[in-house]
C-alpha cells in the first residue's frame, strides 16, 4: 500500500507543532514531533469519527495521556478539520482554546483532560469499561508516553484493563527513550516494557512508530485480540522530522526560535 | 430519637434503590464493599458494579473516564484513601473535567475508632472544599444520607459525600425536608448558634438541651452541605444570635468552621469557637472513648459555649 498521503499529512501535522510552540514561545516539540504519525494514523484512517459532530454517538475515542505532547492532538484535529488551522497558533496564550496541556472543556475532539501523567490512561480504562457496559463496539485508543509510566498509577489501570478484558482498548507507547532530565534508562529504567505489559495480561506488539505499514498493522492486530488489551510499543525518534531536535532531549520542552523555526519548516515540507 | 443507624448503612440501601430507578448508575469499589455498603449494589447489579481492588488511584481515574462515557458513577473506599491518596486524580480528572463522579467516602473522622491514626481522616472536608465545582456533602444521620444521596445522584456533577462508620442516632423523620446546598435550624435559639455538621448536629442537639437547662437559649443548625454553604441561613445566625460555635468530626483547620468563618466575616462577624480535631492526629480506641478524648462532645460543645 501507499503511504505517501499519510506521510504528507504526517509533515503538515509536524509543521503545525513546530509552528505553535514557536508561537507559544513555550511548549513541548520533542515528543509532540515524535508521536505524529501515530497521531496521523489514529485520526485518519484507524478512528471512527466525525470531525463535523464531535459527540457523535458510538465513536471511537483517542486520550493523550502523555497531555504534554498537546500540540500533536491540536494539529491532527485542525487538520482533520474539527477547527481552523490557524487556531492553534494562539497555543497556550491568556484566553485560548488551546491550553498548554489539553482542556477537554476547550476543545471539541478533546475527550479527556489530560497533563497529570497516568490520569488518562486510567480514565481510557474507565471509557473502555463504559462501553463494555453499553455493549458498544466503540473502541478507546490512549497514547502514553515512556517516561510516565513510572507512575503507580498506569500500572494500577493496567491491571485493571486486563483483569476486566478490556479488548475494545488500545494502548500506544510512545517509546523514544528520552525524558525531560535525560535518557529512560538514567532517570529510571523502564525496560523491559514488553514483558512488564504482557506479564499484567496484555497482548503486546512492538513496531517502529515511524513506519505506517507497521501502525495500521499493529491496530488491526489489537482490533483482532480478544479478550485482553493491546500495547503498542512504538519505538520512536523523539523530534522525528526536525534534524537539530532529533533524539536530542534538550527539545524535550522548549520552543524553537524564529531562525529554527524557519529551518525545521524547510526540513519538514509541510503545510500550516 | 429511637434508631441507630450508620450513614453509610443508608448509603448502600438507597444505592440499590436507586440502582433501579437509573439504569446508568455504575458503582464502584476498592475492596472494600462490605465496610462501604456497596456490596448489595454490586450482587443486585453486578453488569453494572466493578470492584477495582486495592487501587484508590484508578478508582477513581476510571470512575472519570466511565462518567464521561455518561454513566452516574457512586466511587466508594474509606474517606483517606479517597481524598488523601486520590486528591490530585479527584482534582484533575473529576474536578477539572465536571465529571459526574459521586466520591462516596466512608469510616471518616475519630469514629472510625480501633483502626487508629492512620485510618482516621480529619482532612477530608478542608481538601474537597478546596476543588472548583466540587459539592461536598456531610449527612447527620441515616435520614438525611439518603435524601441527599439522592439529590447527588439526581444532580449533574462532581460531589463529595462524607460518611460514617458508627451508628449513630436517627433523629430526621421520613418527612423531613433535607434540600442540597440548604443547611437546617434543628433548633430554635437566640442566645448563641452551634453549627455542626455530620454527626456533631446529634451532638449538637444534645449540648442545647444541656445549655436550656443553664437558661441559654442556643439554636442548632445541620449543615450538610459545607459546599455549596448557606450563606443565608448562617449570615441569619449571626445576626440574631450574635454569638457562633461550629461542631464537626473533623480538623478545626479547613473544615465546617473555616467555612463558616468565610461567611461570618464577610457578612456579619461575630465572635467565634470551633470545636473539632484540634491540629493532632488521633489514636486507637472506642468511637465514643475517642470524641471525648479529643473533644468532640456535647460536653465540648457546651464549653466551648460558655467560651464566648
Amino acid at each position: 500500500m501507499d503511504y505517501t498521503q499519510f506521510e504528507k499529512t504526517a509533515a503538515n501535522i509536524r509543521t503545525g507543532i513546530v509552528k505553535a510552540i514557536h508561537n507559544a514561545g513555550s511548549g513541548h516539540p520533542g515528543g509532540s514531533l515524535s508521536a505524529a504519525d501515530i497521531v496521523t494514523a489514529l485520526y485518519f484512517k484507524e478512528m471512527n469519527i466525525d470531525p463535523k459532530n464531535p459527540k457523535m454517538e458510538g465513536r471511537d475515542k483517542f486520550i493523550l495521556s502523555k497531555g504534554h505532547a498537546g500540540p500533536v492532538q491540536y494539529a491532527a484535529l485542525a487538520e482533520r478539520g474539527y477547527f481552523p488551522k490557524e487556531d492553534i497558533l494562539q497555543l497556550r496564550k491568556l484566553g485560548s482554546k488551546f491550553q498548554g496541556h489539553p482542556d477537554m472543556k476547550k476543545v471539541p475532539g478533546i475527550e479527556m483532560s489530560t497533563g497529570s501523567l497516568g490520569q488518562g490512561f486510567s480514565a481510557a480504562g474507565g471509557m473502555a469499561m463504559a462501553a463494555k457496559v453499553d455493549k458498544s463496539p466503540a473502541r478507546v485508543y490512549v497514547l502514553l508516553g515512556d517516561g510516565e509510566i513510572q507512575e503507580g498509577l498506569v500500572w494500577e489501570a493496567a491491571m485493571s484493563a486486563a483483569h476486566n478484558k478490556l479488548d475494545n482498548l488500545t494502548a500506544i507507547l510512545d517509546w523514544n527513550g528520552l525524558q525531560i532530565d535525560g535518557r529512560n534508562e538514567d532517570v529510571m529504567t523502564v525496560a523491559p516494557v514488553d514483558e512488564k505489559f504482557r506479564a499484567f495480561g496484555w497482548n503486546v506488539i512492538n513496531i517502529d512508530g515511524h513506519d505506517f505499514e507497521q501502525i495500521f498493522d499493529a491496530f488491526a492486530q489489537a482490533r483482532a485480540c480478544k479478550g485482553k488489551p493491546t500495547m503498542i510499543i512504538a519505538k520512536t525518534i523523539k523530534g522525528k522530522g526536525v534534524s537539530f531536535m532529533e533524539g536530542e532531549y534538550g527539545w524535550h520542552g522548549k520552543a524553537p526560535s524564529e531562525e529554527q523555526t524557519k529551518q525545521a519548516v524547510e526540513e519538514l515540507g509541510g503545510e500550516w | 430519637m429511637a434508631d441507630k443507624m450508620a450513614t453509610r448503612q443508608a448509603y448502600g440501601k438507597k444505592l440499590v434503590e436507586l440502582g433501579e430507578k437509573y439504569d446508568n448508575l455504575v458503582v464502584m469499589d476498592a475492596d472494600l464493599s462490605k465496610s462501604t455498603m456497596t456490596a448489595e449494589f454490586g450482587s443486585t447489579y453486578p453488569q453494572r458494579f466493578f470492584n477495582m481492588g486495592i487501587a484508590e488511584q484508578n478508582l477513581y481515574g476510571s470512575a472519570a473516564g466511565l462518567a464521561l462515557s455518561g454513566k452516574i458513577v457512586c466511587a466508594s473506599t474509606f474517606a483517606m484513601f479517597a481524598s488523601g491518596r486520590a486528591f490530585e486524580i479527584i482534582r484533575n480528572s473529576i474536578g477539572y473535567t465536571k465529571a459526574n463522579v459521586k466520591i462516596c467516602a466512608t469510616h471518616a473522622g475519630i469514629t472510625v475508632g480501633e483502626d487508629g491514626a492512620s485510618h482516621q481522616t480529619f482532612e477530608d472536608i478542608a481538601l474537597m472544599r478546596t476543588i472548583p465545582g466540587m459539592t461536598v456533602i456531610n449527612p447527620s444521620d441515616g435520614v438525611s444520607a439518603g435524601k441527599l444521596l439522592e439529590q447527588a445522584v439526581a444532580m449533574d456533577g462532581p460531589c463529595y459525600v462524607r460518611l460514617g462508620r458508627a451508628a449513630v442516632p436517627v433523629f430526621y423523620d421520613e418527612n423531613a425536608q433535607i434540600t442540597l446546598g440548604k443547611g437546617n435550624q434543628v433548633r430554635e435559639g437566640k442566645d448563641v448558634s452551634i453549627i455542626a455538621t455530620g454527626i456533631m448536629v446529634n451532638e449538637a442537639v444534645m449540648a442545647a438541651e444541656e445549655l436550656a437547662a443553664d437558661g441559654i437559649d442556643a439554636r442548632v443548625i445541620d449543615i450538610h452541605t459545607i459546599k455549596p454553604i448557606d450563606e443565608e441561613i448562617i449570615v441569619k445566625a449571626a445576626r440574631e444570635t450574635g454569638k457562633i460555635v461550629t461542631a464537626e468530626e473533623h480538623s478545626v483547620i479547613g473544615g465546617l468552621g473555616s467555612a463558616v468563618a468565610e461567611v461570618v466575616v464577610k457578612n456579619a462577624p461575630v465572635k467565634m469557637a470551633f470545636v473539632g480535631q484540634k491540629d493532632t492526629y488521633g489514636e486507637s480506641g472506642k468511637p465514643e472513648e475517642l470524641k471525648k478524648k479529643y473533644g468532640m462532645t456535647a460536653a465540648d460543645i457546651v464549653a466551648a459555649v460558655k467560651s464566648l
